[in-house]
């Protein structure tokens, strides 16, 4: 069996392990670093439950090895929150109720955050094609649609 | 799944990673941005015993327009030809073809070179780079070559690259002025493979004639298809309506679709057929709108 160190900067933190060639990102981050907040929910890359950023953009991390991210910088939902307090995404979800079972929202904020990073003032058919590899099984969307308005009009008079 | 163990290969310049795939023959398989590969090896469908990972050669993601040509590199992902301004103003086609591939998060890894190079005939960019008439270079151990589009696709899952070749550049002729293209495509839901779809590109004269006309069909058959019937019908012809439908037959013939979870090869059919109506009209639409 092949195995590599890695060097990874998560959330803002390097962490230098050596892995198996074949173990895939999310197992890492669910296993390695007891990092339970992104999830497994499919098996077929379609869910986007384990949707992390990687550079700043997302992807699935059930679909890439972990030997794939070495040097590069991954968030997680676990880095949202600064100081202490919510990240605007994090706090929409919860002002508009944009969740029931909780299962798809990491996956949703990590996704959502890097539309807002590229398109702060998104459109609903923007912000609905923007989550399109991000499944739902509850809420029917029109909540996280609206998370992520709230989110969007936060994140721009802070920035104001 | 977890997928099955295998040797993770770094190569850091092109020539590095060809002798890698000499040393190492059919057991070795290029990992471009994996979202084709690595699905396959968690189903066991690939077991290669080495990954050479190509993603940290650097100089294989650009997208460029020079003497008549516009230039991709092999890496360059799907997300990167959605935000390209020359994509964006130049290249509908291109454009309407990244936008339906899979969702946000797969286009951030997945490259358009590995699209090709999987050979799959429901990837969206084999029928694209039909109708674009591209070409691709592939460098081996005796330097590079380039490859036409119509030779790049033998057989089902198969492509024109030896072993030992790694796909570097995709080659675009640069549409004349009064060009247009569309992709329409069919999916049961986003992020799904087509049921069918059809890629057209074209340019007209100034009485509106079609000058050139390429069209590529997905998911139709065990390779992509040239609709060259349909193409050979509308060339030098000012469509009306009733040669529309007659191209639209044409290329529904043209197709081999087989019944799957999509649909029926019927209904396959149908879907060729109004598609390359639809797809030829918003071409000539926006070739009337670019002049
Ligand atoms: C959920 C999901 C939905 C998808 N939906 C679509 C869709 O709707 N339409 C669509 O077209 N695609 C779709 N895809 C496929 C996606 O676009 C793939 O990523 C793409 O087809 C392959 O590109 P890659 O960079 O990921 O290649 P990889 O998976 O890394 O490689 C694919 C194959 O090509 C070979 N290869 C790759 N690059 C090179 C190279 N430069 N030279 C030589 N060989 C090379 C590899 O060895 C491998 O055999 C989907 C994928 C997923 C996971
Ligand atoms: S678990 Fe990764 S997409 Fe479903
Ligand atoms: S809240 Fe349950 S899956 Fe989205």
């Amino acid at each position: 069996m092949s195995k590599h160190t890695v060097s990874i900067d998560i959330n803002g933190t390097t962490v230098t392990k050596e892995v198996d060639s074949r173990m895939l990102l999310v197992h890492f981050i669910r296993e390695e670093l007891q990092m339970t907040g992104t999830h497994i929910g499919c098996d077929t890359s379609s869910c986007g439950a384990c949707t992390i950023l990687m550079n700043g953009r997302s992807v699935k991390s059930c679909t890439l090895y972990t030997v794939q991210a070495n040097g590069k910088s991954v968030k997680t939902i676990e880095g949202m929150e600064e100081g202490g307090a919510l990240h605007p995404l994090q706090e929409g979800f919860h002002e508009e109720h944009g969740l029931q079972c909780g299962f798809c929202t990491p996956g949703m904020i990590m996704r959502a955050a890097e539309l807002l990073e590229k398109n702060p003032n998104p459109s609903e058919e923007e912000i609905r094609w923007g989550i399109s590899g991000n499944l739902c099984r509850c809420t029917g969307y029109v909540n996280i649609v609206k998370a992520i308005q709230y989110a969007a009009e936060k994140m721009q008079k802070e920035a104001a | 799944m977890i997928p099955p163990s295998f040797e993770y290969l770094t190569p850091s310049n092109i020539s590095d990673a060809v002798a890698l795939l000499q040393k190492h023959g059919d057991e070795a398989k290029i990992l471009a941005g994996g979202h084709s590969l690595i699905p396959a090896m968690r189903l066991r469908l690939a077991e290669p015993g080495y990954l050479i990972d190509i993603s940290g050669i650097g100089g294989l993601d650009y997208i460029q327009e020079e003497s008549g040509q516009l230039r991709i590199g092999a890496m360059t992902c799907e997300a990167a030809l959605e935000e390209s301004e020359i994509v964006q103003s130049k290249y509908p086609l291109l454009l309407d073809t990244a936008k339906m591939i899979a969702d946000p998060s797969v286009r951030n890894m997945a490259t358009v070179g590995g699209n090709l190079a999987h050979g799959d005939p429901a990837n969206d960019h084999p029928a694209t780079m039909l109708a674009l008439r591209a070409s691709v270079v592939a460098e081996g151990p005796n330097g590079t070559r380039e490859i036409k589009i119509d030779d790049f696709f033998p057989d089902f899952f198969t492509t024109a690259l030896a072993e030992d070749e790694i796909l570097t550049e995709i080659r675009i002729p640069s549409p004349p002025s009064a060009s247009g293209g569309a992709y329409l495509k069919i999916e049961r839901k986003v992020g799904d493979y087509a049921a069918a779809a059809v890629a057209c590109q074209l340019n007209i004269d100034s009485s509106g004639s079609i000058e050139n006309i390429g069209l590529g069909l997905t998911n139709v058959g065990s390779t992509p298809i040239r609709a060259s019937s349909a193409e050979e019908l509308l060339k030098g012809k000012k469509p009306d309506e009733n040669m529309l439908a007659e191209a639209g037959r044409l290329a529904a013939a043209d197709s081999e679709p087989m019944e799957d979870l999509r649909g029926s090869a019927e209904y396959k059919r149908a879907l060729v057929n109004e598609l390359t109506q639809r797809a030829i009209k918003l071409s000539l639409q926006r070739a009337e709108g670019s002049r």
